[in-house]
């Protein structure tokens, strides 16, 4: 029972249903609805894990035990802590300015969410599998920018405001080795979509083993960079800036840019896995096992988040000007090396594009 | 017309794309002011033009109660004077007054107080050592210094039944002798701790990340250092030889080996290294006192009502955690000290603060501070 079989089961019973209440007419609105529903739905709860899974694996690196109260292994502490959120004052400065306050936590929320939508979780699986995949993600993250400079700005705060412009200078920065590493894909898969790059990957090697493993680390560290994280998580520096641009937030609103910070290390990871890790295929030698592809996907998932989990917990944190140091004068020469290299080995190897 | 945009452009606060300074104020609830310090920030941008550090928000009157209060009385106020590392400064207070009235504990309770103040050392270290990776931005290394602090506060509190105010070393001696089981429990805590040290120096101490924010920040030259009233770890993270136990030997530190940590660099991760081979240090120098323990009486026969001769005043100097603490006592002939005067280490260090800040950026004023080991109530008492 592969992905796209269960998917095809699914639409063609919602399809029948529709088509009995005499509403086939409007199936093409429905389609995508329902997928961005479902998406949504699970994306959802997939958060809810991750911010537990965070807790707990930074507590059993720190030597202590992390949420264990609210549920069996303390798995409903996400719910505790959205519940808290929900129902917390919602404090607004006085003088702030209305609008971008408003539009600041709704956009940085939205923006990281409209990535998931070409993330193929298995072959078939996937909301839109758009031609641009990859250009489309990258545009529609690059929305976080004003989000945070709206939110830092309009917050009223010296702190907020300082917070903002590091974190636009940090991401505006770090966008370039992120694109710069994936151009060699580009090149060598001829092809921007997310679901064909996997497909290539089924026929040969698996990027990072082949030929990336460098614009993996590069993407990597980008990717953290771009949302926010430690080592790069200036921004909202605790010992600094107390809280940087979303110090004046709380309630739902500071849920939102929360949940958007995670949003966007769920996306970047998805992106990773399936451009460098092979997406939805199995391990070599594991295939034998005949699990789903969406279950591969999810482990891949889980093992790089750890992995950007595991880098907030074990290294200090840079200096903003050491921060662009990093990425413009270390990162971007070596993005820039990994395309030419690339281009030869292209032409080497197979005579011309 | 080039010339003219550039002229404008570097004109600073004279052109029209001038710059303003602005006034950041951090503290004092700030979550990295190891306390309620507040800092008077003046910045251009992110770069620091000064910093002017408010001192007061704790300020007890310390100095001013122990003048009603009789000798004895005082050794509870002087746990509170720098309360993660009150053994020292129960010590200071102890000595000076023994030194005034010139009494001399037995041996016993001499071993004893170097075992507890060297503990009491590596546990203020312990604890630095987490706040400052914890200012850099390492959130790990804070959870494994309290991991091993806590098995030293479980030793004191086997002792004197307290984790952080002990009210332990007395005029004349200490509180009471330790359990039969102190000695072997002792011993084992240093046999699994040293290994430690050098997990969390595999952690920290050649990160690049580490070294980027540390290497070449805060500057004190030996000379620099001296002229600004700098002591302690910091000034020999200068490369200065000041430790008080080797200038000026008190208990019975003539007598046992250890050497004095020197570093030659000046900046953050000097000062990093020098209490780092501290801990160290304070483990040989627990162990061999722990070796030199002989049976024999813990405190020495002390007056019903112990009084100061008339006139008399002094000045007694030991090396607490954080560098040197005098306490200048002077005596009128009653029980209670007509001026008790406390020479903290923590604030001599902060007039340096400015100094050193001065062109470098606000994550540095973190690293700065942290790196000179500032405990407010220390610097206010």
């Amino acid at each position: 029972m592969t992905g796209e079989k269960i998917i095809q089961t699914i639409a063609a019973f919602i399809h029948q249903i529709l088509g009995a209440a005499g509403l086939s007419g409007i199936i093409f609105i429905i389609d995508p609805v329902l997928c961005a529903v479902a998406m949504f739905g699970f994306i959802s709860l997939f958060v809810m894990f991750l911010v537990w899974m965070e807790r707990k694996v930074s507590a059993h690196m720190q030597s202590r035990i992390g949420p264990n109260r609210v549920g069996i292994f303390g798995l409903l502490q996400t719910v505790a802590d959205a519940v808290k959120l929900t129902i917390k004052e919602d404090v607004k400065p006085i003088h702030r300015d209305v609008i971008p306050y408003t539009i600041a936590p709704i956009l940085a929320f939205v923006a990281t969410f409209a990535g998931m939508v070409v993330i193929p979780f298995d072959k078939g699986i996937v909301v839109q599998d758009l031609n641009i995949g990859l250009l489309y993600i990258i545009a529609i993250t690059s929305f976080t920018v004003i989000a945070i400079l709206s939110a830092g700005w309009s917050s009223n705060n010296k702190f907020a405001l300082l917070g903002g412009f590091r974190s636009a200078a940090q991401i505006v920065s770090y966008e370039v080795p992120l694109v710069l590493s994936l151009v060699p894909i580009i090149m060598t898969t001829g092809t921007l979509r997310l679901g064909g790059i996997v497909d290539y990957q089924a026929g040969h090697r698996w990027f990072i083993f082949s030929q990336q493993a460098i614009a993996f680390f590069i993407f990597i560290t980008a990717a953290t960079a771009e949302a926010n994280r430690a080592p790069f998580d200036i921004p909202e520096a605790e010992s600094e800036l107390i809280g940087g641009f979303h110090t004046e937030y709380s309630g739902v609103k500071f849920a939102m840019f929360f949940l958007g910070e995670y949003i966007a290390v769920i996306v970047s990871s998805a992106v990773a896995v399936t451009v460098f890790l092979g997406g939805w295929l199995p391990l070599p030698f594991l295939g034998f096992l005949h699990l789903p592809g969406f279950v591969w996907f999810m482990a891949k998932l889980i093992f790089v988040i750890y992995l950007i989990m595991a880098f907030r917990w074990t290294f200090p944190r840079l200096r903003v000007d050491q921060l662009m140091d990093f990425g413009w004068k270390v990162l971007i020469p070596i993005a820039i090396l990994n395309v030419l290299a690339t281009g030869f080995v292209i032409l080497l190897l197979e005579g011309g594009v | 017309m080039t010339d003219l945009l550039l002229s404008q452009i570097k004109g600073g606060n004279e052109s029209q794309f001038g710059t303003d300074e602005y006034v950041v104020n951090l503290g004092p609830q700030h979550p990295a002011t190891h306390g309620v310090l507040r800092l008077v920030v003046k910045m251009d941008g992110e770069t620091v033009k000064e910093t002017i550090p408010v001192l007061g928000y704790l300020h007890r009157s310390i100095e001013k109660i122990c003048e009603n209060r009789t000798y004895p009385q005082c050794i509870t106020y002087t746990d509170r004077v720098d309360y993660v590392s009150a053994m020292s400064v129960n010590l200071a207070f102890a000595l000076a007054t023994e030194r005034l009235m010139g009494l001399e504990p037995p041996p016993r309770a001499q071993w004893l107080r170097m075992v507890f103040v060297e503990l009491q050392r590596i546990a203020s270290h312990l604890l630095w050592m987490g706040a400052f990776a914890g200012d850099i931005g390492a959130l790990t290394p804070f959870l494994y210094g309290l991991r091993e602090r806590e098995r030293i506060l479980d030793l004191f509190e086997m002792t004197c039944g307290q984790r952080l105010t002990y009210n332990y070393i007395r005029i004349g001696g200490v509180m009471i002798d330790i359990l039969p089981e102190f000695v072997p429990k002792c011993r084992a805590f240093l046999d699994y701790f040293e290994p430690k040290i050098a997990e969390y120096e595999e952690l920290l101490t050649y990160n690049p990340i580490f070294l980027e924010r540390t290497r070449g920040v805060g500057l004190i030259s030996p000379e620099m250092g001296i002229n600004n009233g700098v002591c302690g770890p910091s000034l020999r993270g200068s490369g200065v030889a000041c430790d008080v136990r080797k200038q000026q030997p008190y208990l019975y530190y003539d007598q046992v080996k250890f050497t004095e940590c020197l570093e030659p660099g000046g900046d953050c991760w000097s000062r990093y290294r020098v209490r780092m081979r501290e801990i160290r240090e304070s483990v040989s120098l627990v162990r061999q006192c722990l070796d030199r323990l002989e049976p024999g009486p813990i405190e020495t026969k002390l007056p019903p009502i112990l009084k100061a001769p008339p006139a008399s005043e002094i000045y007694s100097r030991i090396e607490s955690s954080r560098g040197e603490m005098g306490i200048y006592l002077v005596g009128d002939g009653t029980a209670k000290p007509y001026k008790a005067k406390f020479r903290c280490a923590s604030f001599s260090n902060t007039y340096v603060l400015d100094q050193l800040t001065r062109g470098w950026k606000l994550a540095d004023i973190m690293a700065v501070l942290g790196s000179l080991d500032m405990i407010v109530p220390e610097v206010d008492r």
